[in-house]
């Protein structure tokens, strides 16, 4: 890091925060304990600001913006818990909830589910809107792994974790709207990717069921991501 | 061993590959030029086989999988062959307000075929655009490359029937 960073100062939660010019509001409102949800970000890939939980408001902004790709600014009065980001919040929710078929009870991920944990938290109790109920496919010609597009939220989790960490690229996002879909390769069967190398980072970073291992019956997928901050830091110590 | 993309084999013998190949070479065959590349393979071979997406995410070093993702996400790009005409029926708020939707059900229901796909015989491809950027022609619907505007649901199906039966 270099020494000549600028301190920037600003309020969140009406709390008096300092933070470094180059961090967004959700690192410095994770490093004050101050919690905001979020479901496409992780520690250690690229923010992408796609799922939209991270939503804050900023006094002097009429619109809301994604803390995970804010920059901090000096004077900044940020609010992370307003009855209408509550309100927003809890609709993404259950817009994603209605999009796909997401049927907890016989989910792999059951119990490890970063959106079930996120909707028990946020008291999501009903889904407001009419369920699309698409008739997606499972690919499960993997011999370890599966993929099960009814699952899944598009979060990108697994498309970045392949293509920054892993350097493999296999998956991606095709088609747009509601007909995007996750790839892997040329829009073919996992298993027959060449690019493909089995590490099981993506089934690891996902936040739903949606990517899984072979062999785990319902609730029995828990995810460890703990290796990307290891690598994260590994890598940084490696370069200096 | 990994080849430079001028020593990279061509997928076939076809002549056609070597004007692809330009496209790339004038773009320096970096990533950025991934939509030029399939623009000219669109334009060569009338459609982006998986062999010229292979070919193109070696050439330019780009992943298999964003090379698919790029060309499936632009209507512009077909995947499949096209038949031998092709209808492209606006889908834009004004051409939609104008009864884009009526003319497009019309011909599905005529040609038995569904949006974005091709009849059995291969005589014709009933496509959809966004907008083509023609709202003040609306509804706007292009018959093998030339622009119908004002089109009306009967007149339409009629002078794509004969296009077709020609």
């Amino acid at each position: 890091m270099p020494t000549s960073v600028k301190v920037k100062t600003l309020r969140i939660d009406g709390r008096d925060v300092s933070a470094r010019e180059d961090q967004t509001i959700l690192e410095v409102a994770r490093e004050n304990d101050i919690w905001i949800p979020t479901l496409c970000h992780l520690d250690g890939l690229s923010p992408v600001g796609a799922c939209r939980l991270c939503l804050v408001e900023i006094k002097g902004s009429t619109k809301l913006l994604p803390a995970c790709v804010t920059a901090v600014e000096e004077g900044m009065e940020v609010s992370t818990q307003t009855e209408g980001l509550e309100s927003y919040r809890r609709m993404i929710l259950e817009l994603l909830f209605s999009e796909r078929n997401h049927v907890c009870s016989i989910c792999k991920s059951n119990g490890h589910c970063e959106m079930q944990t996120l909707a028990q938290r946020l008291g999501l109790t009903h889904i407001h809107f009419p369920y699309r109920y698409p008739s997606l496919p499972v690919d499960l010609s993997h011999e370890l792994f599966g993929m099960d597009h009814n699952r899944c939220i598009l979060c990108t989790r697994c498309v970045r974790v392949c293509a920054e960490i892993e350097g493999a690229h296999v998956w991606d996002v095709m088609g747009r709207g509601v007909d995007a879909r996750i790839i892997c390769d040329l829009n073919q069967p996992w298993g027959t990717s060449e690019t493909c190398t089995s590490c099981g980072k993506c089934v690891h970073v996902c936040p739903t069921g949606a990517l899984f291992e072979r062999g785990r019956s319902a609730s029995e997928m828990d995810k460890r991501p703990e290796f990307l901050p290891y690598l994260t830091l590994m890598r940084r110590a490696g370069g200096e | 061993m990994i080849l430079p993309p001028e020593k990279q084999p061509m997928p076939s013998d076809d002549k056609r590959w070597r004007l692809v190949a330009t496209a790339m070479r004038r773009h320096g065959y970096k990533s950025h030029g991934l939509i030029e590349s399939l623009h000219s393979i669109q334009e060569t071979f009338g459609y982006v086989s998986e062999d010229a997406l292979k070919f193109t995410a070696k050439m330019l070093r780009v992943p298999l999988s964003q090379a698919y993702g790029v060309a499936s996400f632009y209507h512009y790009f077909n995947l499949k062959p096209l038949g031998r005409h092709s209808c492209v029926v606006c889908r834009g708020t004004a051409c939609h307000i104008k009864g884009s939707a009526q003319i497009l059900s019309d011909l599905e229901q005529l040609f038995a075929v569904r949006v974005g796909e091709t009849t059995e015989d291969g005589s014709l491809s009933l496509l959809s655009a966004q907008c083509l950027g023609a709202c003040g022609i609306a509804p706007a619907v292009v018959l093998d490359g030339v622009v119908m505007g004002r089109a009306e649901a009967e007149s339409i199906v009629h002078r794509v029937e004969e296009v077709v039966a020609a």
